[in-house]
């Protein structure tokens, strides 16, 4: 056996599930009951406003809090579980949907639905997200899916990232107004903050259909850590496999920025952090990396509401600033590892 | 016992040819090994047996039946294959990694059965890799991470195994161990085509040399005939000595050919 010693090994499958599905729970109570400051603070004041005016407290529950926590637990399941997918699949551990361009591709898509349909075709922008999270996608495997080294594959991320940013700079160029620049630059800067059940309703369907069929993969996933070639000769349609995996992604992707804007990092914190209590298969790392996406989504966005701004945190702007230390540090150890 | 049937098979990556119209027949009974200078096509040729590109002409047939008319899972289980490149990503157990190789035989939400552990300590059991079973795959040495992937090819049972330099990078002794297990599945009556660079191991091992050039067949028979002082100074520009040796003889490369 291995001298690591760490907290970070092997654990039951279901102990790991488990412990993280109780961890979503207290999570979830936690952020229902907690609001930015001058509303309503923590649980005390929530009750003394029940009993006030049962109404309005109603309204900010199913209005406010009940939307916001369903959302974070949702995107956040979302991109956990597409970090996972996009690692099993390019075999790499620093593959993430926004490090990637999957997620800024996808609030490209969004914006342009925005642009064109001047917001009034709300109902498309998990499909405008969803056509830029599949655009950017495809272009990945062509680009970096065949060649596995980490370089390759950051390269083109940076490329798409580059074409899109250049394309929603365009975009914010060209606003007709500052009111439009704002709704553009919302997509860039992910927040739970100010939403409906409408953007639940919107998301969810998109994103079932993205956890199932990124599932499916699980198992073509633990035979490509055997490679691609003898994947294929273990009886696996690899581009079967490489369909389902880019149209989960796309689906949980981009219905995930389209409601709420890009959020990066997640997908990469999630799985690092899950793999070695799964022992390393990609395949058993998919359920515990989505229940941990949720988690980290619920705790990020309880912790923009307890740091008391002006103007409340954007939870994007959280994950960024946390993640791409992390990041950096990833590459680091692994430039040590593999040579 | 199944056997590959190769009819005038020609593969193409983009407009060059790489395989010309190759006709083999590879049978059970005996260890074949595939030889020829670099580029000669032999990887192609064991990957086109294994499915993994696609045929431009002729066919390949198992048992038979042509590759394609197969059902994939059914394919899988009827040829194994070793792919060339060794190299372990993630630090898998190694036991679990042999474990894939029953994939075939699962399906898709089914977990391991008594058989199929059973399979697999058999497998790790015959590479001498059953020691290895816990220990990650990023921290074995280059002859473990081998055993442990042919244990992998091996725990699939399939009847026909194709191995793409399974001894590439080992010492002697793992070499030698490698390659009397191929043989002795070989023997059991396995049809095994293994790719082999090095000539004394593939004249002392091997039953039956196919040795290739330029995308075709050049030579196929018993190693001594297969690797004559000509076709050596032909297609590989080297001399050799045949040693004689307990029997059976090795052919050793001894210098460029003038």
């Amino acid at each position: 056996m291995t001298t690591k010693t760490s907290a970070f090994r092997e654990r039951p499958f279901g102990l790991v599930v488990g412990g993280l599905s109780v961890l979503v729970v207290i999570l979830t109570i936690v952020s229902i009951i907690t609001g930015r400051g001058e509303i309503t603070g923590g649980l005390g004041d929530l009750v003394g406003l029940w009993r006030r005016d049962a109404e309005t407290a109603w309204l900010i529950m199913s209005q406010v809090r009940v939307p916001r926590t369903l959302l974070a637990l949702l995107v956040g399941a979302s991109l956990g579980l597409s970090g996972a997918v996009l690692q099993g699949l390019l075999r790499n551990p620093l593959a993430e949907p926004a490090l990637l361009g999957a997620s800024s591709s996808a609030a490209l898509g969004a914006v342009a639905v925005f642009y064109f349909g001047a917001g009034g075709l709300s109902y498309l922008l998990p499909v405008g997200g969803m056509v830029g999270t599949l655009i950017a996608t495809a272009l990945l495997l062509l680009l970096g899916g065949r060649a596995q080294d980490t370089l390759t594959l950051i390269l083109a991320g940076v490329a798409i990232n580059a074409l899109t940013s250049a394309l929603t700079s365009l975009a914010l160029n060209f606003a007709p107004s500052p009111y439009a620049a704002m709704e553009i630059v919302f997509w860039i800067l992910g927040s739970f903050a100010d939403r409906s059940l409408d953007h639940v309703f919107m998301a969810l369907p998109a994103m079932a259909v993205g956890w199932v069929l990124l599932f499916s993969v699980a198992r073509a996933l633990d035979a490509m850590s055997l490679g691609e070639d003898t994947a294929a000769t273990l009886g696996f349609d690899m581009r079967q496999v490489k369909l389902r995996a880019v149209l989960g992604t796309a689906f949980c992707v981009g219905a995930a920025v389209a409601v709420t804007g890009v959020i990066s990092f997640v997908g990469l914190v999630i799985p690092h952090l899950v793999r070695p209590l799964v022992g390393y298969r990609p395949g058993r790392l998919l359920l515990p990396s989505m229940i941990g996406g949720a988690a980290l989504m619920l705790a990020a966005d309880i912790g923009v509401r307890m740091i008391s701004t002006a103007l409340e945190l954007k939870v994007g702007v959280i994950t960024a600033i946390i993640g791409a230390p992390f990041f950096l540090h990833l590459l680091v150890v692994l430039r040590r590892s593999r040579p | 016992m199944s056997k590959l049937s190769l009819r005038d098979l020609s593969v193409r990556y983009g407009a060059r040819s790489v395989l010309n119209g190759v006709t083999l027949d590879l049978a059970p009974g005996s260890l074949i090994g595939l030889i020829g200078p670099n580029g000669a096509g032999k990887t192609t040729l064991l990957r086109a047996c294994a499915s993994l590109i696609p045929i431009a002409g002729g066919e390949c047939a198992l048992d038979g039946r042509p590759l394609e008319s197969w059902d994939r899972r059914a394919r899988a289980r009827a040829i194994g294959y070793l792919a060339q490149e060794k190299a372990a990503l993630w630090p898998v157990a190694a036991g679990r990694l042999v474990a894939l190789g029953r994939l075939p035989h699962l399906g898709p939400w089914d977990s391991l059965t008594p058989l199929d552990e059973s399979k697999v300590s058999e497998a790790m059991a015959a590479t001498d890799a059953l020691h290895l079973a816990e220990r990650p795959v990023t921290e074995l040495s280059g002859g473990e991470l081998a055993r442990v992937l042919i244990a992998r090819l091996l725990a699939g049972t399939p009847p026909v195994l194709l191995a793409d330099e399974p001894v590439s990078g080992l010492d002697p002794a793992h070499a030698m161990q490698v390659l009397t297990i191929f043989r002795a599945l070989a023997l059991e009556g396995r049809t095994v085509v293994v790719v082999l660079h090095d000539l004394m191991l593939a004249s002392r091992f091997c039953d039956r040399l196919v040795l290739m050039n330029a995308g075709a067949v050049v030579a196929d028979g018993a190693p001594l005939d297969v690797l004559s002082p000509d076709r050596l100074a032909r297609f590989y520009g080297i001399t050799a000595d045949v040693m004689p040796e307990d029997g059976t003889r090795v052919v050793v490369p001894r210098a460029l050919a003038p």
